[in-house]
């Protein structure tokens, strides 16, 4: 959903879901997330693209990694980097997220990235805000740059993302990172399954384009990529499974279901991992097949090629 | 002499006098005089002052059944006054207000406030809904029958369901020494909890949770045995689902003592107008499936659905420019309710006779309140329509005070020219204001 105005995949508003993409518009992006990940790995870890840029990390949510992602990718490029930590209690006790557009405009920012508890927020106040956005997360609705960066993974990984058979299980239900993933993925040609509880499943979602399971080895088989979720526990009202112990044995990740998966089976996870609820150590740390810290280094160069395309279609 | 207004060149439109012919109508105070296609036959009275309706449509006013106020509590929203004025435009003449303010309306101090300050404006006529249970707590049962006596037309939750089964037994059953009606907000809340908008592909797509469409028919459905149980006078606010019309039907056809009434948007719009998260088609309850919508039209055509009332709910700035899991639900409606009415007549789902059933006969009827209607005594509350001008909703330009409509931009046929309640023209349109 980015704003038709000019033909650069990365236009106006700015970087808000992955729905509507299409492939032609994804690929630009990874192609320069390979370009900044050979200079970062190349020791070039101080660019001047953005210098005189101001990037500000808006979370109305805890994050580690992609708050830390986002302000490496920033400061690689030269941008000032903000974070601005929003308590949402103390959003609850006044100022609304129309007041805190506001207040962002009388600053003059470049980029803003913003995570979100409430679904649809982040594009509420990209609305309203003069410069360009980045979601970094709004409730269970999208987390594009997650989802970017996971297929940056794969293709690196695969050298190619079309064809391939990627299993996406866990909490589907509260997951924006599954929601990106599903249509980044679909819009790449791969083929994609689900695999969860019904209770953690939303409603009609093989209308988003993928084949559904409740059983891990029926889900996992001849699998090439197996995307692990966590447990939400933070966004749930009341009790969707009925214990973490019976959650790991039906549908945690081992290294015993896992071998009905392709041999060449990769394990991904956008982190932080619950080893023991969602994924077994033992998966979690092969490295033959885990390639959860790729995604932590991809992670930046992906939002490093975003800011770059974001600032270049706003204009600056 | 009181004073007397000849309305000529009408074209009469009255369900229940079976009356669709071309005439006048002569008022005198507070009532209608006289009637009818060959009154003035034989020339105009010399003493009346004479409104020539031009051939427009001259029929009874409209009864809305469910309008939500600010007053008291939230007068910032919305007040009598302001509603009243909405109403007038919107052609409604008597509307019964929810007892969903602050403080609730559950004791007889609310409800004389309600009627001291419709005296005031001197507009619509507005009744009082009161709470079934006190402080819609949904536990200690109202004063229903001290209550009634003081005026008030209906028991209802408002915008909440009366949800254990225990306290929706004995409401039924007692408002039987009275022969009260008793109205539900049919949402069972332990399915519906937390959620924002209909269940299904929309919601999952936006990552809000859903409400379940099974949480509206299961209320319906429990509530129904109750009903078969006590004997009690049941009527289902605002349906939106196919299985619910379904149930209403059945029941109906089982003869059990049960209305229902729909709003505009439940056969207008559809989930898919949520789009990116608009809190103004967020509404409570929410927007459903076509499939939905179309057996909410088969309802209102087959008679399932008995009444069509606005479910006005004003909402402002700050309860509505939110993201939309905090958004407050609701849609403002009172100036809308005829001209998207009116649609289903042009689309052939209903002939105009049963568009004005719906919208007046019906309503008044449920409600147990005077009958509009054009015959010699009766109180002088009727509209002037023009139906087939077009014109597009503006929200800025709606009389009430909200302006929460998600129609706004919308073309819509059917104007209101004139509004008279009890004699008086209380709204004429700026462009036709001949009076």
């Amino acid at each position: 959903m980015l704003d038709p105005t000019t033909d650069s995949p990365f236009r106006g508003l700015g970087l808000l879901a992955i729905e509507g993409l299409t492939a032609a518009e994804l690929t630009p992006v990874l192609d320069l997330a390979d370009q900044y990940l050979e200079r970062t790995r190349a020791g070039e870890r101080k660019l001047t693209l953005l210098s005189g840029r101001t990037l500000v990390n808006l979370f109305f949510e805890t994050s580690t990694r992609t708050r830390t992602s986002f302000e490496l990718a920033g400061k690689r490029l030269g941008a000032d980097v903000i974070n601005m930590s929003v308590d949402a209690s103390s959003v609850k006790k006044g100022e609304t997220l129309i007041d805190t557009a506001a207040t962002l405009n009388a600053m003059h920012l470049d980029v803003l990235v913003v995570r979100h508890p409430d679904s649809g927020a982040v594009r509420l106040l990209a609305a309203k805000v003069n410069c360009a956005v980045i979601n970094g997360g709004d409730g269970s609705h999208e987390h594009p740059t997650q989802a970017l960066l996971d297929a940056q993974t794969i293709r690196r990984r695969k050298g190619r993302i079309a064809g391939l058979t990627v299993v996406i299980c866990g909490d589907i239900l509260h997951s924006r990172v599954a929601r990106s993933n599903i249509h980044l993925l679909n819009a790449m040609g791969a083929r994609v399954r689900v695999v969860a509880p019904p209770t953690l499943l939303p409603p009609e979602v093989e209308r988003l384009g993928v084949s559904v399971f409740h059983s891990m080895v029926a889900g996992l088989t001849d699998a090439d990529i197996v995307m692990m979720l966590r447990l939400q526990t933070e966004r749930m009202a009341g009790q969707f499974v009925p214990s973490v112990r019976e959650y790991f044995h039906f549908f945690g990740l081992t290294a015993d279901k896992l071998k009905v998966a392709r041999p060449d089976a990769l394990i991904m996870h956008p982190g932080p991992i619950n080893r023991g609820v969602e994924i077994d150590s033992e998966v979690a740390d092969d490295i033959n097949r885990s390639v959860i810290l790729d995604q932590v280094e991809l992670g930046v160069a992906v939002r490093m090629a975003c800011l770059d395309l974001l600032t270049r279609a706003s204009g600056h | 002499m009181p004073r007397r207004v000849a309305y000529v060149n009408a074209r009469l439109l009255s369900p229940v006098d079976g009356l669709d012919a071309l005439g006048a109508v002569l008022t005198e105070g507070v009532t209608i005089a006289d009637a009818g296609p060959r009154l003035f036959n034989d020339g105009l009275p010399a003493d009346a002052h004479v409104i020539d309706v031009g051939g427009h449509c001259l029929c009874p006013g409209l009864v809305d059944m469910r309008v939500a106020t600010g007053e008291p509590g939230e007068e910032h929203k919305e007040t009598i006054g302001t509603a009243g004025r909405a109403a007038a435009a919107g052609g409604v003449t008597a509307f019964a207000c929810l007892p969903g303010t602050t403080p609730p309306i559950d004791d007889i101090s609310g409800v004389e406030l309600i009627a001291r300050r419709a005296r005031e404006e001197k507009l619509v006529k507005v009744y009082a809904q009161a709470a079934v249970t006190r402080n819609l707590e949904g536990r200690d049962l109202t004063e229903m029958g001290l209550l009634a006596e003081a005026g008030v037309v209906a028991f209802t939750d408002g915008t909440r369901a009366v949800a254990d089964a225990a306290v929706m037994r004995r409401a039924l059953s007692y408002a039987l020494s009275f022969d009260l009606l008793i109205v539900q907000h049919p949402e069972d809340p332990s399915l519906a909890s937390g959620g924002h908008m209909n269940a299904g592909e929309t919601a999952t797509r936006l990552g809000l949770v859903g409400i379940p469409p099974v949480a509206e028919v299961m209320m319906i459905e429990r509530d129904l045995r109750l009903v078969a149980l006590t004997g009690g006078r049941y009527h289902v606010a605002h349906v939106s689902t196919v299985v619910a019309v379904e149930a209403i039907r059945l029941a109906k056809r089982q003869g059990l003592r049960v209305t229902c009434d729909t709003a505009p948007p439940y056969f207008s719009l559809t989930e898919a107008d949520v789009g990116d998260y608009r809190t103004f088609a967020k509404l409570s309850p929410p927007l459903r499936t076509e499939a939905d919508r179309q057996a909410v039209v088969e309802g209102l055509a087959d008679g399932t659905i008995d009444a069509i009332a606005s479910d006005h709910a004003p909402q402002d700035q700050d309860t509505k420019r939110l993201p939309f899991g905090q958004a407050a639900p609701g849609a403002i409606g009172l100036e809308t309710l005829l001209p998207l009415t009116l649609a289903l007549v042009e689309k052939g789902h209903l002939d105009l006779m049963a568009a004005f059933r719906c919208l007046s006969t019906r309503p008044a009827g449920i409600l147990g309140l005077p009958v509009p209607c054009l015959r010699p005594g009766a109180r002088a509350d009727f509209v002037v329509v023009d139906l087939g001008r077009p014109w597009r909703v503006d929200a800025s330009a709606l009389v009430a005070k909200s302006k929460n409509t998600p129609f706004d931009h919308w073309p819509v046929t059917g104007r209101v020219l004139h509004t008279v309640v009890d004699g008086r023209m209380i709204h004429s349109l700026e462009s036709d204001g001949n009076v």
